[in-house]
């Protein structure tokens, strides 16, 4: 087995960043079957076939997605622009120039420190008295 | 930028810094709802209304043979406390001052909790909110002056919710001077009231500025829902030679799932 999904050297990288780039290359992954099942689907004129390999499809979709929440859970700064994108309806690139600028604050000449929504991040106060 | 508006106002970032801290440190000791009743959130400015499950009839019909409803939402409540800042006390604390004049931020920390706490237990009617006092379907106890009875008080409110099975651990929100009260106080023999409540609810005792009397509730959950849209922020709202204008905003929802949850003890 290889381990190729690391750029840097494996024993330099924390654990964190390991299950990071582990998560990357599966994403990687499942995006890349998701294309082959979408190329012999297209082909494909067996109609059972074609239910076996759409079936297969759907798993795929379920595992990137999957990939993908684990991903941005563990990256808000991702979240928060995906949070822009996904599932918006209009321009994809406009919500993405949007959504980078009001994550990163790239448009302003001196950006605010902290969280870059200005919320305080109290949230539930639970078990504080 | 965001609708707050921050990166427009003539503060730095180590200003910025200082504001955010002190508004925090103010607001989380006196956000008492927040410790004491579920909170989901922040689910942002744009968050307009809270999904109830419910829907009402409609009269009449676009079309024959068809019937209509339409869904019932709870709209979330914006509050907004504002306030100036001497931008000579900020320059200040930019060259590391440590005795920075934030009065007016303190002040309007405490303006926009209370609010929060009075909005949560005991309604804002104007906006649609319920309290918890106000739901509550228990029979309220009469507080003695006497903060020696408190205890008899509070475990007859919890033998109230366990007798229509609320569970525990029970949670009690003081008013400032039942909480003054009950911290200075003993019972015969020297045990402290404040201890003795505590063994009582098996749960925390919470300073609660707004609250009226006390109450006493479940935190076993999914019994009062707090729904942040927004959460507490510090916005920009303008500036001149001598102050920048600010304020602390946010928007929630309130309800309450489980009226029986809670108990009111009335002073």
């Amino acid at each position: 087995m290889g381990f190729d999904q690391y750029h840097e050297p494996p024993e330099e990288l924390s654990a964190e960043t390991r299950t990071f780039a582990r998560l990357c290359t599966s994403l990687t992954e499942e995006a890349e079957a998701i294309g082959w099942y979408e190329q012999r689907l297209s082909i494909e004129s067996d109609a059972e076939a074609r239910a076996v390999m759409r079936d297969a499809q759907g798993e795929e979709f379920k595992h990137f997605s999957m990939d993908l929440e684990f991903l941005l859970r563990r990256t808000p700064v991702w979240r928060e622009i995906a949070e822009g994108i996904l599932f918006q309806a209009g321009d994809i690139v406009e919500h993405g120039e949007e959504a980078e600028e009001e994550a990163t604050g790239s448009d302003a000449d001196e950006p605010t420190p902290g969280d870059p929504s200005g919320s305080l991040g109290l949230g539930s106060l639970r078990g504080q008295v | 930028m965001n609708h707050l508006l921050r990166s427009l106002a003539p503060i730095t970032d180590a200003g910025w810094s200082l504001l955010d801290e002190e508004a925090r440190e103010r607001l989380s000791g006196a956000l008492a709802a927040r410790k004491l009743v579920d909170f989901s959130g922040p689910h942002g400015w744009d968050h307009s209304g809270t999904n109830l499950g419910r829907t009402e009839p409609v009269d009449g019909t676009p079309c024959e043979g068809v019937v209509a409803a339409q869904r019932r939402v709870l709209p979330l409540v914006e509050l907004r406390s504002e306030f100036t800042l001497s931008r000579d006390e900020l320059s200040a604390g930019d060259r590391g001052a440590e005795d920075v004049d934030l009065e007016t931020l303190d002040e309007s920390a405490r303006l926009i909790a209370r609010a929060e706490n009075v909005a949560v237990f005991h309604g804002f009617e104007p906006a649609g909110v319920v309290g918890i006092t106000e739901a509550s379907t228990q029979d309220s106890i009469q507080l003695s002056e006497d903060y020696d009875a408190y205890p008899g008080h509070v475990a007859k409110a919890v033998e109230l919710l366990r007798r229509v099975g609320v569970a525990g651990p029970y949670g009690l929100a003081l008013g400032t001077e039942g909480y003054t009260g009950v911290i200075e106080s003993t019972e015969h023999g020297g045990y402290l009231v404040f201890d003795h409540l505590g063994k009582i609810l098996d749960g925390p005792i919470v300073w609660a500025p707004g609250v009226r009397g006390a109450v006493v509730l479940s935190l076993r959950g999914g019994d009062f829902l707090f729904e942040s849209g927004q959460d507490l922020s510090v916005g920009y709202d303008g500036h001149d030679a001598d102050g920048v204008r600010l304020y602390l905003e946010e928007s929630f929802s309130f309800r309450v799932a489980t009226p029986e949850a809670a108990v009111a003890l009335i002073a």
